[in-house]
């Protein structure tokens, strides 16, 4: 038991050490600055709890599933696969990282909400759950996109600042068109979704093609796909503003 | 208690179908297209049912602690009794809000230097550099890039101004730094924007901005709320680059008077 036992208190501790900066924070300033005690304090507390146990479940069952499998993969379809199947892979496993992101379900819901309080949308439940997941969608969509934008980036050896300069431009060029109650969360999207499941996958998958190629540095070409999941999703979910 | 068991059932089952795309491409992947079997099948499952109910509790517990700790703060902060005005009854500058500008720094601070994602970028970058970028110092550049973008960030909110003008002209800055920099950075430093952003800052992030345009008289959360994480995400590019250029023009300067 003690072997089963040990990496899951180490990763219960890793993930209180994940929320002990913003905890510190919080208390530093309802102490010393707002000098008031803080309402609902016993469901803060198991809130806290629930927060770090499901991170810990989380995290330790990502490291022995999806991340060994997932990176195992990477590597093999960077060395020997066809292109066709290497970009299948890049697109699905952009999306579908996404579509699991627990940030990005918690911030779209949100949005949700927001939407149907501001009148954007209906006020029921079926409306929001369809706001939400079309924008999960559109920013899944987008991820894999971007993925697959990426790795064609890296096969061909292009700097990494050409695709975003273009994206970038996009950005700039849509902005002024898109409806304004979208913008905001078109320009958090991409970062929201970028996370914890994500950046190790497609971190794996990038340095593993530029490991794979004669002539490439994992370390120059490897990177620079995350900017684009980032940078890609401000494009898609604006589209998606002006369309519904 | 049946209520309560029937809620979680319910989003038990949400969350299969947010895992099982992922689960499907990996699974499918490897048996379809690579052709191997999986090497534990047991531990993998267990893995995956992990995974679902990890995050079955997380959700649970943002809605319970950190939304609410969020809005909370941005209630409070905002409040008339501590800051001492009536901002609805009267026009008040947007320095009566200064407490909203360090908590939003701080949090940046404190938590971009604890988050391990980063830790682990900064010792690569001194590797690939050969010690002219040191790993601490890039770790402070980009907690101070995150506190400063989270403050223009709720500076933002609290005067209205206009989101894109921000991040547009923070785009172009990194255009601009891109043709300065060593080039061997540019790919990490571009990743280094998604990197800050976990998965424990966003909700309260969120919830912060989305509560100060909530409470703030004149904004609407709906056009104003949003937009602190893209802050959050484009100023440690900025930093990782501004970083690099500066580390670089020392060690040159260093050098070139022996030469």
């Amino acid at each position: 038991m003690p072997l089963l036992k040990n990496p899951f208190i180490r990763q219960l501790f890793g993930s209180l050490l994940d929320l002990a900066p913003i905890l510190a924070v919080v208390i530093i300033f309802q102490v010393f600055v707002i000098q008031l005690p803080i309402p609902d304090v016993s469901d803060l507390i198991t809130g806290t709890l629930l927060v770090v146990l499901g991170l810990t479940l989380f995290v330790q069952g990502l490291e022995q599933s999806l991340f060994p499998l997932g990176e195992s993969m990477a590597y093999a379809f960077a060395r020997k696969g066809s292109l066709f199947w290497l970009l299948a892979f890049a697109f699905c496993l952009g999306f579908s990282a996404a579509i699991a992101e627990p940030a990005l379900i918690a911030v779209a819901e949100k949005a949700a909400n927001i939407a149907g309080t501001g009148g954007l949308i209906e006020q029921t439940e079926a409306a929001k759950d369809s706001y939400a997941l079309g924008l999960r969608v559109t920013v899944a969509l987008s991820i894999g996109f971007a993925i697959l934008v990426g790795i064609f980036r890296i096969i061909r050896g292009w700097p990494v600042h050409y695709p975003i300069f273009v994206g970038f431009g996009c950005v700039a060029i849509m902005t002024p068109f898109a409806p304004a109650e979208i913008i905001g969360i078109a320009y958090d999207s991409g970062a929201i979704a970028t996370s914890t499941i994500t950046v190790p996958l497609v971190t794996a998958l990038g340095v593993g093609l530029a490991t794979a190629i004669k002539g490439r540095n994992p370390v120059t070409d490897g990177f620079g796909l995350i900017v684009f999941a980032v940078l890609m999703p401000m494009i898609f979910v604006m589209a998606y503003g002006l369309a519904i | 208690m049946i209520e309560w068991s029937i809620h979680l059932f319910t989003e038990l089952l949400k969350t299969c179908r947010d895992v099982l795309p992922i689960a499907a491409t990996v699974i499918g992947f490897q048996l379809l297209v690579i052709r191997r079997p999986l090497a534990h099948p047991k531990r993998t499952l267990i893995g995956f049912f992990y995974v679902l109910l990890g995050i079955v509790v997380f959700l649970e517990g943002l809605d319970m602690a950190l939304f609410p700790l969020g809005s909370l703060m941005a209630s409070q902060l905002t409040a008339p009794e501590f800051l001492g005005v009536n901002p609805a009854s009267q026009p008040v500058s947007w320095l009566t809000y200064a407490w909203v500008y360090v908590f939003a720094a701080s949090i940046g601070f404190a938590t971009a230097l604890a988050e391990p994602a980063l830790l682990a970028v900064a010792i690569r970058v001194e590797q690939i550099s050969g010690g002219t970028i040191n790993a601490w110092g890039l770790r402070i550049s980009v907690a101070l890039g995150v506190a400063l973008g989270l403050a223009l960030g709720t500076f933002r909110i609290v005067t209205g101004l206009d989101l894109s003008l921000f991040i547009i002209a923070g785009y172009a800055i990194v255009i601009i730094q891109t043709y300065f920099a060593p080039k061997m950075i540019i790919g990490l430093a571009y990743d280094s924007g998604g990197v800050t952003t976990s998965m424990v800052t966003v909700p309260l992030v969120t919830a912060l901005g989305l509560g100060l345009a909530e409470a703030i008289p004149g904004r609407n959360p709906l056009l104003d709320g949003f937009g602190l994480i893209a802050f959050a995400s484009l100023f440690p590019i900025i930093a990782v680059l501004g970083y690099a250029q500066i580390a670089q023009w020392f060690s040159r300067n260093r050098i070139s008077p022996n030469s």
